[in-house]
């Protein structure tokens, strides 16, 4: 469904991309996992046009977004990692807004995390009035209101509570199961546990691995995604090596 | 991109800034009005205060605007619609503002206590001018400077330069070369400050054009004529087109 091809990226000096190459299919949930700064967030703005990479190409459905302009965005429905709204604007307006912009069919939305969310009831709440938490419901109520086929989320569950993050994972994998692509970038490995079927590991721009879940967890002989990561990457990263070795002297 | 500008102009609508503006501004020109008793004295009064008033406003309130939309535009971003659309809309929503609290604050009193009806129109018509150029002008800083201080410090020096600096330059070359015919050199020159151009425009119809010599009769004959007119709104139409014509190419390139 997306295909990314040979994509550099590079920030004055910093390189934030480097040669990536990675197809994503649907039905697909992969995991951006990775430490800070290491492209995680570059490389879904990439996908959404907001990053113009240096060189290399992304297609969507077969055809290149460059030269797609801006249709394609019909079909995704994005969560930022942070939510920030005009201060005047209500609840109500920034849908009636949305629904505007996109002109589906009434019937054909889905409100439910607008219900479970009680957003419903505060939409004459203008948006400066909302705390971090309700804004990014709003925001995760936002990418999930088209039904896209495609859905990218940075950092979903940060700043949410323990109830509301578990009634997102339900929504996602829900959602999961009428074959919907979804992305998430998340550092909270044990969030990503039971939705994710591919695990793709970003370090300083580059893709260190694309992997199917049961494949890593056969490799590693770990069942929990976050020891099997921090297996696979000891093997890779010296100095993940050396603090292993230094909390072993000590003991 | 009406719907989504009608969103950012009621969203700015309902900030106090804007509305603390347009008090300032018709509790100013009404003031004016009632203290002289000369009705074209208060427009001289009004005309220098919005001279430096506007372009302030303007540059500054779009400046934050913009920084404060950033994440909002980058969501819009997100959705099926092109740069092109998302930042036109902004500048509609928020020029449009501008200008609104211009009318109602300077545009009523005005009309309202203005002996001289064509001088009052001509004020208006150049503040309303002026709140564009610079809401334009600001976006072009803004979406060429990713940090916030740094786009506000830019807007401001580029007031510092177009109402004290530019000035400054005009009188020094004109003194230097004094012995040399300068008019047309500060013809040029004027159209060359949008805020200059309006000053000129609004002083030559009134009567105290008549103390500024012989480069007064010389920019009379030139602005009174309908072909002088057209080239100051001519000028004024490039001053808001081309900053943002520039901020469009810029953004549809940038990286958000």
């Amino acid at each position: 469904m997306i295909r990314i091809n040979h994509l550099n990226k590079k920030f004055k000096k910093l390189i934030a991309l480097n040669n990536i190459t990675v197809q994503f299919d649907e039905g697909q949930v992969v995991s951006l996992i990775g430490p800070n700064g290491s492209g995680k967030t570059t490389l879904i703005k990439t996908i959404l046009g907001l990053v113009k990479p240096d060189s290399g190409q992304i297609y969507f459905r077969d055809k290149n977004i460059k030269q797609e302009g801006f249709t394609y965005r019909n079909e995704i429905g994005y969560m930022p990692q942070i939510g920030r709204y005009p201060e005047n604007m209500t609840i109500g307006q920034l849908f009636s807004l949305l629904k505007n912009i996109r002109n589906k069919d009434e019937n054909s939305l889905d409100y439910d995390l607008l219900k479970q969310y009680n957003l419903v009831s505060m939409y004459d709440k203008p948006m400066r009035t909302l705390s971090g938490g309700t804004r990014q419901k709003v925001s995760a109520a936002i990418a999930f209101l088209f039904r896209p086929p495609v859905l990218i989320l940075d950092e979903p569950t940060a700043g949410l509570d323990p109830l509301s993050s578990e009634v997102l994972k339900e929504k996602i994998l829900q959602t999961k199961k009428e074959g919907t692509l979804i992305l998430i970038s998340s550092h909270i490995l044990s969030d990503l546990d039971d939705l994710t079927t591919d695990v793709m590991y970003l370090q300083d721009g580059k893709m260190k691995f694309f992997k199917n879940l049961a494949t890593i967890q056969e490799d590693t002989g770990e069942i929990k995604l976050g020891k099997a990561i921090a297996r696979l990457m000891k093997g890779e990263d010296p100095a993940a090596n050396m603090i292993s070795e230094i909390l072993k002297t000590n003991r | 991109m009406i719907k989504l500008s009608k969103y950012v102009l009621y969203n700015i609508l309902k900030s106090k800034i804007i509305i603390a503006y347009t008090l300032f501004l018709f509790i100013v020109a009404t003031g004016l009005f009632q203290m002289e008793a000369n009705s074209s004295k208060a427009i001289l009064s009004l005309l220098n205060i919005i001279l430096i008033v506007l372009p302030l406003v303007s540059l500054i309130f779009t400046t934050i605007h913009y920084y404060n939309s950033y994440e909002f535009i980058e969501l819009m971003l997100s959705q099926p619609l092109s740069r092109k659309r998302v930042l036109l809309s902004e500048f509609s929503g928020v020029c449009f503002s501008l200008v609104m609290a211009f009318c109602i604050g300077v545009g009523i009193p005005v009309l309202l206590f203005a002996t001289d009806v064509s001088i009052g129109i001509s004020l208006i018509l150049i503040g309303i001018f002026l709140s564009i150029i610079f809401t334009s002008f600001a976006f072009y800083t803004s979406v060429n400077a990713r940090d916030k201080a740094r786009g506000i410090g830019t807007a401001l020096l580029l007031w510092f330069y177009f109402t004290l600096i530019y000035d400054g330059i005009i009188l020094l070359i004109l003194f230097t070369f004094s012995d040399y015919p300068l008019e047309n050199f500060t013809l040029v020159m004027a159209a060359l400050n949008p805020i200059d151009l309006g000053r000129i425009f609004i002083m030559l119809k009134m009567d105290s054009s008549a103390m500024m010599g012989y480069t007064g009769a010389l920019f009379k004959d030139f602005f009174g004529s309908s072909s002088g007119m057209a080239f100051t709104f001519g000028c004024m139409i490039l001053w808001a087109a081309v900053p943002l014509l520039l901020a469009l190419r810029k953004f549809r390139k940038k990286d958000l």
